[in-house]
């Protein structure tokens, strides 16, 4: 008789809650990679997740450690209020770009320019996905979606804004990395990204944030595969993958 | 500690500390900066978190998240200020979580002015935040009464796990007056917070989970009669006001709250050497309202006379609690115009021009 070997297992970082993403999306693969992290640092027990407003609401449900639901923005604020009581707990928010580049921009810079000592994941995937595909402050110039029937007009609405870029420049941050889950590659970058990102809160070195470049196939009005190629070709170019700050390279401790 | 001399806005602060506070998140706004000010200086000596946020939306996001961590905490603002904050204070009465919202009215609408002003009665008693929830709202006249009320506050709020706003005008936050702030408050059975999001390793075996979504609509209107249930609860054991001048039968009846009721004291004063007798109900909790007061007023007074620093909000509770059963007039004065004892005892003296149609 064949021994059985387990060879892979669902991390304990997730619930059991079957996720409420659209076939083909990668929140998924991002929960995934928080939800190990959370537990290869061994923190899941000390871990308060902030869910935001959009996709993702759900997100409380899905990450097996404690969780707050923010309102619309909020999240980094949320978050914020939670750490500074108890700054001994691992507090992480999970945010789309409606959320986080649009309607809570000002959340987000603050709680960035204050360094606190948490870690945003921030899933950039160019589109409001929930509410049905209208253009994000993320949206690519000539991207259609439901509020840019003809293709986003960079002259009327201003061109796809660079959050990565834009936080690297303020002093509390610690570590910024822009990445994407779209291959095997890119994948275990993503998965390295996001520990590092938790490694740093638990050694308190201050604001950390990740951006994960995604699909919306559902919104984009693509096949996942596609969706994936044109993340690939069409976004990445105007959101270049890299590290935008480390903190930690300079400052070991 | 003997009674003290302190001005109203630092009296908030001290009495916050007094009652426990472990957090304070807060944007600066006229007439309250002596809150933040005497809470930033003491709250930090004393390893306590102060923070300044960015703005008044973000101040009451973080005490949702301090206040589902289990912290004691509070807010306090200025009536434009307030009406940024009233989104968080939705969610944090339908995540039911404990906090307290000091809030020190001006004069509105809009951006409005810097004086004394009751123009946010519909602020914190109808809210301006979305959905079936309530505070529960006191509204004290003076110093001695604010600083026990704020003390009592963190024990209510932790209680009922509601937000529980102290509202007061500028003028109680701007003046100074003696106050003892070592007088006991009730002791009340306070459950440990074993719903607080503290991490799972202080709760093995359960998640815990500050939230507000309800997608079934059937689980949301079951939330909806039970904090109903909750808030009838809050109604029958909270609900505080003051009987003025009732030991003979008043001809007429006033009803005014805060700086308004103590103006509306020297004016019964007045009115009785005159020969008129007036009496006075002055709601405490402004919400839940003291509708039962009104069973107190005689059957053959002449006329209930609502008094505000306002164009008449609270008038709709009286009108309400006196269910058609007296004259109700009004008199209000706004904008941060507060008026001289002499001009409710002529609003009283020519009642029938103030009545309500």
């Amino acid at each position: 008789m064949a021994e059985t070997t387990v060879k892979y297992e669902k991390t304990k970082g997730l619930t059991d809650k079957p996720l409420s993403y659209c076939p083909g999306c990668t929140h998924g693969i991002v929960h995934k990679l928080v939800g190990e992290a959370l537990v290869d640092l061994d923190i899941l027990d000390k871990a308060i997740g902030v869910a935001s407003v959009g996709c993702s609401v759900f997100s409380y449900e899905f990450f097996n450690c404690d969780a707050q639901q923010a309102p619309h923005g909020r999240a980094c604020a949320e978050a914020t209020g939670i750490k500074r009581v108890l700054p001994d707990n691992i507090v992480f928010t999970y945010q789309g770009d409606g959320d986080l580049a649009s309607i809570g921009i000002a959340e987000t810079i603050h709680a960035a320019n204050r360094g606190e000592n948490i870690t945003v994941i921030f899933v950039n995937n160019a589109i409001y996905g929930m509410t049905g595909g209208q253009m994000a402050p993320t949206s690519l110039k000539g991207q259609k979606t439901t509020t840019s029937q003809d293709g986003r007009d960079t002259d009327w609405t201003g061109n796809p804004i660079k959050i990565s870029e834009m936080l690297a420049t303020i002093e509390g941050v610690a570590y910024i990395e822009r990445v994407s889950v779209h291959d095997p590659k890119h994948y275990l970058k993503a998965k390295k990204a996001i520990k590092k990102a938790f490694q740093y809160q638990k050694e308190k070195k201050g604001f950390t944030l990740i951006e994960v470049v995604s699909t919306c196939p559902v919104n984009w009005g693509m096949k996942p595969v596609d969706a994936m190629k044109w993340l690939s070709k069409e976004m990445i170019p105007v959101f270049p993958l890299g590290v935008y700050k480390d903190k930690g390279d300079n400052h070991e401790s | 500690m003997a009674k003290v001399l302190m001005k109203g806005n630092e009296a908030i602060a001290l009495a916050a500390i007094k009652g426990g506070v472990d957090a304070f998140y807060g944007y600066p706004i006229t007439p309250q900066n002596e809150v933040p000010e005497y809470l930033s200086k003491h709250l930090l000596a004393n390893g306590k978190v102060f923070l300044q946020s960015e703005s008044e939306v973000s101040a009451i996001n973080m005490v949702y998240g301090a206040a589902g961590a289990g912290a004691r905490v509070m807010t306090s603002s200025s009536s434009p200020g307030i009406a940024l904050k009233q989104e968080g204070i939705s969610y944090i009465a339908a995540a039911e979580l404990p906090c307290l919202i000091v809030s020190v009215m001006r004069g509105g609408p809009g951006l409005g002015g810097i004086q004394p002003s009751q123009a946010d009665y519909y602020q914190a008693t109808r809210g301006g935040g979305n959905g079936d929830y309530s505070l529960i709202v006191y509204a004290p006249e003076t110093i001695q009464e604010m600083v026990d009320t704020i003390k009592e506050s963190f024990d209510i709020a932790d209680y009922y796990r509601n937000p529980v706003m102290v509202l007061v005008d500028g003028l109680i936050g701007q003046m100074m007056e003696s106050v003892d702030f070592d007088k006991p408050v009730k002791e009340r059975f306070l459950p440990e917070k074993d719903w607080a999001t503290t991490g799972t390793a202080n709760h093995p075996g359960r998640r815990n989970v500050a939230n507000s979504l309800e997608i079934d609509p059937v689980a949301l209107e079951q939330k909806n009669i039970r904090l109903q249930e909750k808030y009838k609860l809050i109604k029958k054991n909270e609900t505080r006001y003051e009987m003025v001048n009732f030991e003979e039968e008043p001809e007429y009846v006033i009803v005014a709250y805060g700086t308004m009721a103590r103006i509306c004291r020297s004016a019964i004063e007045m009115l009785a050497k005159d020969g008129i007798n007036v009496g006075m109900i002055r709601p405490i909790s402004i919400l839940p309202f003291p509708d039962e007061a009104f069973d107190e007023i005689p059957k053959k007074a002449k006329g209930i006379l609502c008094a505000e620093l306002s164009m008449g909000q609270m008038l709709d509770d009286v009108l309400i609690s006196n269910n058609g059963r007296h004259k109700v007039g009004f008199f209000g004065r706004s904008g941060g115009m507060v008026p001289d004892p002499e001009e409710i005892v002529d609003a009283i003296k020519n009642f029938s021009e103030r009545v309500v149609k």
